[in-house]
């Protein structure tokens, strides 16, 4: 199959999984357990067509520099595939990589790391050239390392192909840096966060420069990034991370204007303005992005959703989340007394749609129920609670059953596409179901 | 000239470590001078007994004639001193040559490419190190007498064994630790082979830690060589003068009061061994970032009467750009 | 910025000298804590880096107030020369006044006592400032034991776990480890933990800088309700603005070693004074900015910074006194002060001091 630059995207990637394993404890390692895999990237597909800018954005921990990383090779790919005008580069050994690097380049977050400190930044330049066989000679291979760091401001070259990167400032390592990406001349520039270590007075000039730089050298980027703000000038589209996967993607203009995922519109609301008639933003998610170890069921951002609905994935974990929360606003006698009715909550870490709170030593059933109706009683509008279909007593304890997750399907949506219960019929039809299905009174009479 | 960048603060360094570099420079110097010019410098051969068909005395006391006396076996002291001083440099130099060259790549290639060549290589290295480093020498040496003689070359290697582990173990912790750094990474992104990331990239910067542990091993080795020569097992007297043996050869002489035959080697041996490792903990000391820090002074703050007084201090020259950041660095 | 010229009113209660070792409350018009003139230099081997050189500001009692500016310009050395947690290569010299009491010149150990229980500290990296083999119970109960002996075991406890579910932090968590908690809560927890002494100043530097958006919002959000439930002093060391906006009530900005503009944050921020500040702001990348801009050239050295107003070689109103003679602070209507000839004094400007400054090209190799 021929690629056709025209039509086929640059840049195809399909269902791309990265997992990484995790190692546990000393202990855990002494008895040969592994204590599990993280899902990095878990199921990631998009185009990245040609002369565009693709903003990947996401808090940390959402996969977007490990999604970086396996484009270019530098960590392996558990499975799916990315083509590269349309050849297959997953999987390849190193040494068939090697030439496609030339094509495929990535700038990192940290340019002082990322630049050998033994090495003069004339010889950082030069060493691509090198490795790739480009320059004919010596004065050619330094007439390409002079033109690549004038074309990225560093003039005249001949000051600062010398010396050596501790003798920079940020911005001028950030933009030596970017020289060596471009010496090679490469198609594809991968950005991971290249402007966010460094100040805001200069993050605006390397901006720029990338502009300026796509515009000349006719260039395609991938633009990772936790900062919807720079996002915002920089981009074509957006896909916005979040745990391992692409939770929306869509131009850039209807990601700002109209958010389709809550997540992405929390994102949003969190940035901060320096405008201070503005105060901080109340409504913003509970909680972190949690360990993607074991992630949460049914929609991955449900736990923190504001606008979360009975079958997004509501389970064990969420109760012992709610049931800490309550704890952490409750005086401490009031705490201590609740406390003692329920006994321990481990057995909720494990992530399951039938949960049993237990009963604490001494204490029946029925008190342990008492304390989740209560909770319900006091805050009746939180979404955690559409999430339960059976609240019952079981003997040892109270038994919650949720209602079944389901997980959210990659929508089309006003030509954007999005993981999102909220926009599916058929999961929102499932919801009035399951709703329905409850009765009014959610609390089932023992038999 | 350019010098190595790593080695530029040696030159630029003060004080305390200034006076250690230099003063065991000028030992070590003394003694490469007289290795280079025994031949020149020593009145009579290693093993030269009679001059002009007379034999010379034995166990005569220092005199204008034998300026540091002979020996028991008519032997002159001085001349055994000097030229012993070009058998201990030729190991020395030979044994650092041998274990930099074989402990550094190895430790280069066990820490980037882990796995099970790194264990592989750890566990032998363990092994090695864990022997007592005598015997192991010893052993080395009786093994090698057999096939290659018992000369420099055969105390090189034995020596040179027992200083592997310790370039291995120090080189391969600091790659394992330059080998996650993103410029590594970036090297990799910018299609640089296998090879070339090791040796451009990994190798130039943990070289630095190499220097003051050679300097420091050579002290060492110039121990173990004079232990080796002094239990039997070091370099034949045939071949070559050398201190341990000379020492051995002395210690019947101490009971009898004949002191210049055991001092003059003894001394030979506490100078170079100081000499070494004065230049070891100098290079220490310049290339150890955290202790160059501690040296600076704070500085005087003038009292300011007026404000628009021109604050003291305005009038020197800017200084180099590379000093104000390297001070910025460590204040942000 | 030396002399502290039209500093709100702190003469009627004149500062009370008091000797080291006996803590006087100051004058019912005295501030939580006022700097004034405050100096800290480092030591090079050759000429010294004037990290902070002359700067004077005041935190009452309950206030928040901002401290900006790019990075090299002295801000984090400003905040430290505060507590005294200087590295032995610094020296301190002028005034600071917390309570009535001069901190510069205090001894060590009178230093260590004062942090604390009187002036919490809260740092950008959470988990190298946390004990990863203790709890966090145990980190409370040795903050308590060092500084209030006095307080029995149940108390202890009490006061920790009220502090924590403050800052949102589960009573159930209380005996787990440093690394069982994410980033966010790290940082719940060492604000908690400087709380916990109930100090009335706080002095953060770039506390949220580690963290997810969200995460920024929720610390700020604990920050914001810090000075309602707590009545605590902060100073929130920051180089983003957008912080500071939401975040403080007052704002300083710091360029060169030197605070160049301070006041209300809403009138800082709707009425820039100083044209560093107004750089600044513009150069802030926020969801409504509309075009990139940027602040040419970068902070100077501080080792030999440029003569008169610092600012002069990188602003685009110099004029020929910028680079003549050091500006004078003017207070402008409302809290507002600033240090910018500009704003006059317009007797003291000479005569063709006014003409703008030809100003050479700055070179992008000049740049941060």
């Amino acid at each position: 199959m021929v690629a056709d630059p025209t039509t086929d995207p640059l840049l195809a990637v399909r269902d791309l999984r990265t997992h990484y394993s995790v190692r546990g404890s000393f202990i855990d390692r002494l008895r040969g357990r592994e204590a599990g895999a993280v899902a990095a990237v878990d199921g990631v597909s998009f185009d990245l067509r040609r002369g565009e800018v693709l903003g990947v954005v996401g808090e940390s921990g959402s996969g977007k520099t490990t999604l970086g990383r396996t484009l270019l090779g530098l960590v392996p790919a558990t499975g799916g595939s990315v083509h590269l005008r349309g050849r297959e580069i997953t999987g390849l050994p190193e040494r068939e990589l090697r030439p496609l690097r030339r094509r495929l380049q990535i700038v990192f977050q940290d340019p002082h790391a990322s630049l050998n400190p033994a090495m003069t930044i004339g010889a950082a330049i030069a060493d691509p050239l090198r490795f790739h066989g480009i320059a004919a000679d010596a004065g050619d291979r330094k007439r390409r390392v002079a033109a690549a760091l004038e074309r990225v401001g560093l003039a005249p070259a001949s000051q600062f192909a010398d010396k050596y990167p501790t003798d920079l400032s940020g911005g001028q390592k950030q933009r030596a840096v970017l020289a060596r990406a471009i010496v090679l001349g490469p198609e594809v520039l991968v950005a991971d966060e290249p402007v966010s270590m460094l100040d805001m007075s200069v993050r605006a000039k390397i901006l720029e420069l990338m502009i300026a730089l796509k515009e000349e050298l006719d260039l395609t980027y991938l633009y990772i990034t936790h900062d919807l703000a720079t996002a915002k000038f920089f981009c074509d589209r957006i896909a916005i991370m979040y745990l391992g996967r692409i939770v929306e993607i869509g131009p850039a203009s209807q990601i700002y204007d109209d958010p389709k995922h809550p997540y992405t519109a929390s994102l949003l609301r969190a940035i901060p303005e320096p405008d201070p008639t503005r105060s901080v933003p109340r409504d913003l998610p509970r909680g972190e992005v949690p360990d993607a170890v074991s992630p949460p069921l049914g929609c991955r951002f449900h736990p923190r959703c504001p606008r979360a609905f009975e079958v997004c994935g509501w389970e064990s974990r969420d109760l012992r989340t709610l049931l800490e929360t309550r704890w952490t606003r409750m005086a401490e006698e009031e705490y201590e007394r609740e406390r003692e009715l329920v006994g321990e909550l481990d057995s909720l870490d494990e992530p399951a749609v039938e949960a049993s709170l237990p009963a604490g030593p001494g204490h029946t059933d029925e008190e342990a129920l008492g304390v989740l109706e209560a909770m319900r009683a006091e805050a009746p509008d939180d979404p955690f609670w559409k999430g339960v279909a059976e609240l019952q007593p079981d003997g040892s304890g109270a038994r919650v059953r949720f209602h079944e997750p389901l997980v959210p399907r990659d929508l089309e949506v006003d030509g954007a596409r999005v993981e999102c219960h909220l926009h599916d019929p058929e999961a929102l039809a499932a919801a009035r179901a399951a709703a329905a299905s409850d009765g009014p009174a959610v609390v089932a009479e023992p038999t | 000239m350019r010098v190595p960048r790593f080695l530029q603060p040696v030159f630029e360094v003060r004080g305390m470590a200034r006076w250690l570099l230099l003063s065991g420079l000028a030992v070590v110097v003394f003694f490469v001078v007289l290795a280079i010019f025994a031949p020149l410098i020593a009145p009579y051969g290693f093993d030269q007994v009679s001059a002009d068909g007379v034999r010379f005395p034995k166990q005569a006391s220092p005199s204008g004639e034998h300026l540091l006396g002979t020996t028991v076996q008519s032997t002159d002291v001085l001349s055994r001193v000097i030229w012993g001083s070009r058998t201990a440099i030729e190991v020395v130099v030979l044994a650092v040559v041998f274990s930099l060259a074989i402990g550094v790549p190895l430790g280069l290639i066990s820490g980037y490419v882990g796995g099970r060549v790194d264990r592989a290589l750890v566990l032998v290295m363990d092994a090695l190190f864990a022997f007592p480093y005598l015997l192991l020498a010893i052993v080395i040496a009786f093994l090698l007498s057999s096939s290659v003689g018992q000369g420099v070359f055969t105390a090189a290697v034995a020596i040179t064994v027992v200083y592997i582990p310790q370039y291995f173990r120090v080189v391969r912790n600091h790659v394992i630790s330059v080998r996650e750094e993103p410029y590594v990474e970036a090297a990799r992104a910018l299609g640089a082979p296998r090879r070339t990331v090791i040796r451009r990239y990994v190798f130039h910067n943990v070289i630095q830690s190499v220097p003051a542990i050679a300097t420091l091993n050579a002290a060492d080795a110039i121990l173990t060589l004079a232990a080796l020569g002094f239990l039997g097992y070091g370099i034949q007297p045939t071949e070559a003068a050398e201190w341990g043996y000379d020492l051995q050869r002395a210690i019947d002489d101490a009971g009898a009061g004949i002191w210049w035959t055991g001092l003059f080697p003894g001394l030979a041996i506490v100078l170079l061994v100081t000499g070494f490792t004065l230049v070891g903990e100098g290079i220490n000391d310049v290339l150890n970032p955290l202790i160059r820090q501690r040296a600076v002074e704070p500085p005087v703050i003038p009292a300011q009467p007026d404000s628009e007084l021109p604050p003291p201090g305005a009038e020197p020259p800017p200084r180099g750009a590379t000093e104000a950041r390297a001070t910025e660095v460590h204040r942000e | 910025m030396s002399e502290p010229g039209g500093s709100p009113p702190s003469e009627p209660g004149e500062p009370v000298t008091s000797g080291p070792g006996e803590p006087a409350e100051g004058g019912p018009g005295e501030p939580l804590l006022a700097v004034r003139g405050l100096r800290v230099w480092y030591g090079t081997g050759g000429d010294p880096v004037r990290a902070v050189d002359g700067v004077s500001f005041e935190i009452g009692a309950g206030e928040t107030v901002g401290l900006v500016g790019e990075s090299g310009c002295g801000k984090s050395t400003l905040g430290r020369g505060v507590l005294g947690l200087l590295p032995d290569n610094a020296t301190a010299a002028g005034e600071v006044r917390y309570r009535g009491r001069d901190l510069v010149g205090l001894s060590r150990r009178e230093l260590r006592d004062l942090r604390g229980p009187e002036i919490g500290l809260i740092f950008q990296e959470p988990m190298t400032r946390l004990d990863p083999l203790h709890t966090i119970a145990d980190h409370f109960r040795e903050t308590l034991r060092i500084h209030e002996p006095e307080l029995g075991d149940e108390e202890t406890r009490k006061r920790s776990l009220e502090t924590l579910a403050r800052m949102g932090i589960p009573p159930t968590r209380f005996r787990q480890y440093p690394h069982e908690f994410s980033g966010g809560m790290r940082q719940r927890i060492m604000i908690a933990l400087a709380l916990v002494l109930r100090p009335s100043l706080l002095i953060a530097d770039e506390p949220t800088t580690a963290l997810d958006v969200i995460v920024e919002a929720q610390i700020l959000q604990i920050l914001a309700d810090l000075r309602e439930n707590f009545d605590t002093g902060l100073l929130l060391i920051t180089h983003n603005l957008g912080i500071v906006a939401e975040a403080c009530d007052r704002v300083a900005v710091m360029y060169a070693g030197q605070i160049v503009e301070e006041g209300e944050a809403r009138r800082v921020f709707s009425e820039p004074a100083h044209p560093y500040t107004r750089a600044l702001l513009r150069s802030t990348i926020s969801l409504r900015t509309t075009g990139l801009h940027y602040i040419a050239g970068a902070p100077p050295n501080l080792i030999d910074p440029p003569p008169a107003c610092r600012f002069h070689p990188r602003c685009p109103d110099a004029m020929a006194v910028c680079r003549e003679r050091d500006p004078i602070e003017v207070s402008l209507a409302a809290d507002q002060r600033v240090s910018c000839w500009l704003h006059g004094p317009e007797d003291e400007i000479p005569p063709q001091g006014a003409e703008p400054l030809e100003r050479t090209e700055i070179a992008i190799a000049e740049e941060a």
